[in-house]
C-alpha cells in the first residue's frame, strides 16, 4: 500500500510564484495569481497545488483564521468541541468552493475566525504568549485528532490547497472572490504520492506561509535540530521544516528576515573571510550558533508573512527564480513566463543570486 | 626445563636463493628473531620471538622474507579453539593477567559495515567538489542557545570557547611514554599542517612541542602525570580522561622500562618506576565531583578553553553523557570498545564495553530528547578506519571523530599488537633510542597529513554525492543512512531505515 504523506518522505519538484503590492493596497485579485501559476503548468503534475493570500479577510483582520480539512463528521465534532473550550468563535462556515471536473475526493473544508480566551489566572501571571498558544493548538489538533488537519492559522491571511493542478485548485476555491495585497502559489510535482490534501503546499503556521521548489539535502539535520524546540515534523516535507525554522528564528529568536537568510543560506566561509570585520563576526556567530539550520541542496522559496514576502534561493542557486517589477507591484516566479503572462510590459526583470534574499515589505 | 606447550604462532620463510646475507633483518629486529651463522654462512631465525610486525619483510632489499601463520594445529575443537587453549597454557605458566595491545581483534559485529550512504539522483543534483565550494570546517564546544542584541541591533553575544577545525578529524590521545617522541612530533606537525588537533594523552607535554599548542589538546587523567598550569594553558582545549574504550573501568600502566630521562621529566615522575594511573580519579566519585574538576580546570585557564570529558562506551553511556553535558563540559568524547591501547588486560579489552556506533546513536538521540544537544559537541573514536566511517559517524550525529590506530598505521604500524613490550620495530610504541630514530618525524607528519587530507577529499566527494555542501548539513542527517542486514531493534537504536525502505 502506498504510504500517506508524513509516513514517508516524498521528493518533489515544483513551480512557485508570488505577487505583492508594495503600497499595501489589497488590489490584487486571486485570479491573477491563478493565471500566473497556470503558465508553468508543466512544472506540476496534478498531484498538488495551492495558494496563500494576505489581506484577504479585512472584516476579520483581528481574528485568527483557521482553515481545516476534515475526513469525516466525527473529526469535525471533536475539533469544534476542542476549540470551543479555549476560543471564542466569531464566525464559522464551510469554505466556498465550486464543483470542478478535475478536483476529486474533497474532504470537508471549514473556516473559523477565532479569538483565543485566556483565563484570569493566566492573565494575572502574565503568562500569555498568544502565538505560542495558537501553535500548540494547531499541533495538538493535527497530531491527536484523527482526520482533522489545520492547514492555515494566521490573521487576515489564508491558505487554499488541494490535490490537482494549481489552476484547477484556484477555480475550485473561487479565488476570484478574494482580493489581497500579496499572494503566493505552488504547483507540485511529487515523485509519488497517494494524494493527500494536507500534503499540498503552501505550508503555513501562524501568518508564515512557504511555497518551495526543490529538495533539500539537509532535511534530517534540520529536522532533528528543530524538533528540540517543540516542533513536530509530521509531514516530513521540506516546506514544513523550513516553515518551522523560520518561525523559530523569527518569532522565538527575534531575528529579522535578512539575518534569517544569512543563516539558512549562509555565505561560504571563504566569502565570510572577505567581509568587513564586524559583518564577518556577525555572520560567523550566526553560522556557529545555528549551524544545524543551514539548508543545503536545491531550493527556491517564497515566504509570505504579515506585511511582506521574501524570496530566497539556496547558496549555489540550484533552482531557478526570477523577479520583476512594474510600478508598485513586484512579481516573483520560478520562470519568467509566469510573470510576463500576467504583466506583458514588465520592467526590471532579474535573477537574484544564490543566497541573496529579496525582501519586499508593504508600505516601504 | 619446563616444557613449552605453545608452538610459535608464525613461520619465517626466507628464500635462500634471494637472500644476500646483508643481515638487515638482524639489525632491524628488536625481538632478535634473525641471526647470522658464521660457520655455515647463512641466516637463521628463531620464530618463537616473532610478532609479525613485518619490519624485516618491508626492509629486506631482495624481498627474500615472508611471515606466515603456522599451520601447526591442535586437534580441531569448535568450543576449545587454539587461542583459548594457548591462553590457558600461558596463564598456567606465569600465573599472570593476560596483556594485549591495540583494539580487540575479535569478530564482533561492525556496524559501520552495515550502514550505507545515500546519493542524489534526478530530483536533487549531486555537487562536484572540484567545481563548487565544499565546506568541512567544524567548531567543537558549547553553542549559544539565544543571541543577545543591543537596542541598535548590534550583537552582544560572543562565540563561547570552542576549537575550530578545518576538517572533522582529530588525532586521539596517545601519551608520550606509550608512544615515542618522534611519533608525537609527527602528530603535532601533521595536526598543525592540517588545521586540526592532536591529543597529548595522559603523559604530559614534552617541552619541545609547546610550540604546536594551538593544535594540541592536553589531557588530564587520573594519574595527573605532567599536569601543571603552563601545560593546561598550552593547548587549544583540555580533555579529562575518565575512561578509554579498550579498557573501560580500569586505569593505565606504563612499565618502568619505558620511563627514561625525558619521559620522566615530562611526566614529573622518577626514572624507571612504573607509571600507574588509578582506575578512578581519586577526586571524582560522582558526577558532581566531575563538575568541580571541570570548573577547576576552567578556573585555571581563565574560562578560555573548552573542556572535553572522555568516556568509554559502556552500557548506559547515554545517561552518563547526559550527566556530563549538564556538568559544564563543552565536548564529550566517547571511545568505543574497538579502540586501541598501548596495553590492556586482554579479557577487559575483548569483553567490556560496546561498539561506538551504537553508543553514538544512543547518545546523540538522548541529548536531543533532553534538548541539550546544543550544549555539547560529540567526538567519537574507537576504530574509525576510513572516510566512509567518518561520514557515517557524522550523519549519525557526531561533530567530529578521533583517529588513533589509523594514524599509527600511517606512521608504519602493522598492528602486531605488542606495543606493551616496548620494542616496536617501527619506532612508534617504544622509547628505545635506536628504534625511535627509525621514525622520521618529517616523513611521519607528511604521511599523516596525506592520509587525513585524502580522507577529507573523500568526505567531500560523498557529501557532494548527497547534494550537501557543508558538513553541518550532514551532522545528524540520519536520513542519508540505511541499514543493511540489521534487525528491527538495531535499526531502531540507529534511528535509520533499512536499505530498500
Ligand atoms: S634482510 Fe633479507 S636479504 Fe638481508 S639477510 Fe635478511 S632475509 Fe637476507
Ligand atoms: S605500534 Fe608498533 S608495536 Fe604497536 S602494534 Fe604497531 S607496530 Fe606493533
Amino acid at each position: 500500500m502506498l504510504k500517506k504523506e508524513g509516513e514517508i518522505r516524498i521528493p518533489s519538484g515544483c513551480a512557485i510564484s508570488g505577487i505583492i503590492n508594495r503600497s499595501g493596497q489589497c488590489s490584487i485579485n486571486g485570479s491573477e495569481i491563478v493565471k500566473s501559476i497556470s503558465y508553468m503548468h508543466d512544472r506540476s503534475n496534478g498531484l498538488g497545488g495551492g495558494f496563500a493570500g494576505y489581506g484577504i479577510y479585512p472584516e476579520y483582520a483581528d481574528q485568527y483564521a483557521f482553515h481545516v480539512f476534515y475526513d469525516d463528521m466525527s473529526a469535525r465534532e471533536e475539533t469544534e468541541r476542542y476549540l470551543d473550550r479555549t476560543f471564542e468563535m466569531v464566525n464559522l462556515s464551510r469554505i466556498p468552493t465550486r464543483k470542478h471536473p478535475r478536483i476529486k475526493n474533497e474532504p470537508q473544508i471549514w473556516r473559523y475566525f477565532v479569538n483565543p480566551i485566556f483565563t484570569v489566572l493566566q492573565e494575572d501571571q502574565d503568562e500569555i504568549d498568544e502565538k505560542k498558544f495558537i501553535v500548540e493548538t494547531v499541533f495538538y489538533i493535527n497530531t491527536y485528532i484523527k482526520g482533522a488537519y489545520i492547514f492555515s492559522s494566521g490573521k487576515n491571511m489564508g491558505v487554499f490547497k488541494a490535490v490537482g493542478f494549481p489552476e484547477d485548485v484556484g477555480e475550485f476555491y473561487r479565488l476570484e472572490e478574494y482580493d489581497g495585497y500579496s499572494w503566493t502559489a505552488h504547483g507540485r510535482y511529487p515523485t509519488n504520492t497517494p494524494g493527500w490534501w494536507g500534503g499540498a503546499h503552501p505550508f503555513a503556521l501562524l501568518d508564515y506561509s512557504i511555497v518551495h521548489n526543490g529538495e533539500i539535502s539537509s532535511y534530517d539535520a534540520n529536522r532533528r535540530f528543530i524538533e528540540m524546540f517543540d516542533y513536530k515534523c509530521t509531514l516530513q516535507t521540506d516546506t514544513e521544516v523550513i516553515t518551522y525554522i523560520i518561525d523559530y528564528l523569527n518569532r522565538k529568536q527575534g531575528l529579522n528576515f535578512e539575518d534569517i537568510a544569512k543563516i539558512i543560506a549562509a555565505p561560504f566561509w571563504e566569502e565570510i573571510e572577505r567581509l568587513p570585520e564586524a559583518e564577518a563576526k556577525r555572520i560567523k556567530l550566526f553560522r556557529n550558533t545555528f549551524a544545524s539550520l543551514l539548508i543545503t541542496g536545491p531550493f527556491s522559496i517564497i515566504l509570505g508573512f504579515d506585511g511582506g514576502l521574501m524570496a530566497l534561493n539556496d547558496r549555489l542557486k540550484l533552482r531557478s527564480m526570477v523577479v520583476g517589477e512594474k510600478d508598485n507591484i513586484v512579481y516573483l516566479a520560478s520562470e519568467e513566463c509566469a510573470i510576463r503572462g500576467i504583466c506583458p510590459d514588465i520592467e526590471n526583470v532579474w535573477a537574484p543570486q544564490g543566497g541573496e534574499p529579496i525582501i519586499i515589505r508593504v508600505g516601504k | 626445563m619446563a616444557i613449552n606447550f605453545i608452538h610459535p604462532e608464525f613461520e619465517i620463510i626466507r628464500e635462500e636463493k634471494r637472500c644476500i646475507k646483508c643481515r638487515a633483518c638482524e639489525r632491524q629486529c628488536a625481538n632478535e628473531v634473525h641471526s647470522y651463522d658464521q660457520e655455515f654462512d647463512c641466516m637463521e631465525s628463531d620464530e618463537s620471538k616473532c610478532v609479525d610486525c613485518q619490519r624485516c619483510v618491508s626492509l629486506c632489499p631482495t624481498r627474500a622474507l615472508k611471515i606466515r601463520k603456522t599451520d601447526n594445529r591442535y586437534r580441531e575443537n569448535a568450543n576449545w579453539q587454539q587461542q583459548a587453549m594457548e591462553e590457558i597454557f600461558r596463564q598456567a605458566d606465569t600465573g599472570g593477567v593476560l596483556l594485549s595491545s591495540m583494539g580487540t581483534p575479535k569478530d564482533y559485529p561492525n556496524y559501520w559495515d552495515k550502514i550505507l550512504i545515500n546519493a542524489s539522483q534526478v530530483t536533487n543534483p549531486p555537487i562536484d567538489p572540484l567545481r563548487e565550494p565544499m565546506e568541512t570546517k567544524v567548531f567543537l564546544g558549547k553553542k549559544l542557545n539565544k543571541l543577545e542584541f543591543d537596542e541598535n541591533g548590534e550583537l552582544l553575544s560572543e562565540i563561547p570557547p570552542q576549537i575550530e577545525l578545518e576538517m572533522p578529524i582529530m588525532f586521539s590521545a596517545m601519551s608520550y611514554g606509550s608512544i615515542s617522541e618522534n611519533a608525537h612530533k609527527s602528530l603535532a606537525r601533521a595536526a598543525t599542517e592540517l588545521g586540526t588537533c592532536y591529543n597529548t594523552g595522559e603523559g604530559g607535554l614534552n617541552q619541545d612541542l609547546y610550540k604546536y599548542g594551538a593544535n594540541t589538546i592536553v589531557q588530564v587523567a587520573s594519574g595527573r602525570f605532567g599536569v601543571h598550569k603552563d601545560y593546561l594553558n598550552a593547548g587549544a582545549a583540555i580533555e579529562i580522561k575518565m575512561g578509554q574504550g579498550a579498557k573501560p573501568g580500569i586505569g593505565g600502566h606504563l612499565p618502568g622500562r619505558k620511563i627514561l630521562e625525558k619521559v620522566s621529566r615530562t611526566r614529573m615522575i622518577p626514572v624507571g618506576v612504573d607509571a600507574i594511573s588509578p582506575a578512578p580519579h581519586h577526586d571524582i566519585y560522582s558526577i558532581e565531583d566531575l563538575r568541580q574538576l571541570i570548573f577547576s580546570l576552567k578556573e585555571a585557564t581563565n574560562y578560555e578553553k573548552p573542556v572535553i570529558v572522555k568516556i568509554a562506551a559502556v552500557h548506559n553511556v547515554a545517561a552518563i553523557a547526559s550527566g556530563i553535558a549538564r556538568s559544564g563540559a563543552d565536548i564529550i568524547a566517547i571511545d568505543g570498545f574497538r579502540g586501541g591501547t598501548g596495553a590492556a588486560p586482554t579479557r577487559i579489552r575483548d569483553n567490556v564495553g560496546i561498539p561506538i556506533e551504537l553508543a553514538l546513536a544512543a547518545v546523540d538521540q538522548r541529548l536531543r530528547d533532553e534538548k541539550i544537544r546544543n550544549d555539547v559537541s560529540i567526538v567519537i573514536g574507537g576504530s574509525i578506519r576510513s572516510s566512509a566511517d567518518v561520514v557515517k559517524a557524522i550523519a549519525l550525529g557526531a561533530d567530529a571523530v578521533y583517529i588513533g590506530t589509523a594514524a599509527l598505521l600511517a606512521l608504519g604500524c602493522h598492528l602486531c599488537r605488542t606495543c606493551h613490550t616496548g620494542k616496536c620495530n617501527w619506532g612508534i610504541a617504544t622509547q628505545r633510542e635506536d628504534l625511535v630514530k627509525r621514525l622520521n618525524p618529517d616523513i611521519g607528519a607528511k604521511r599523516l597529513a596525506n592520509l587525513v587530507s585524502a580522507w577529507n577529499h573523500e568526505i567531500m566527494e560523498m557529501m557532494g554525492g548527497m547534494g550537501i555542501n557543508s558538513i553541518e548539513a550532514l551532522k545528524g542527517n540520519r536520513l542519508m543512512l540505511r541499514g543493511i542486514g540489521m534487525s528491527a531493534k538495531e535499526l531502531e537504536i540507529f534511528g535509520i531505515s533499512h536499505a530498500g525502505e
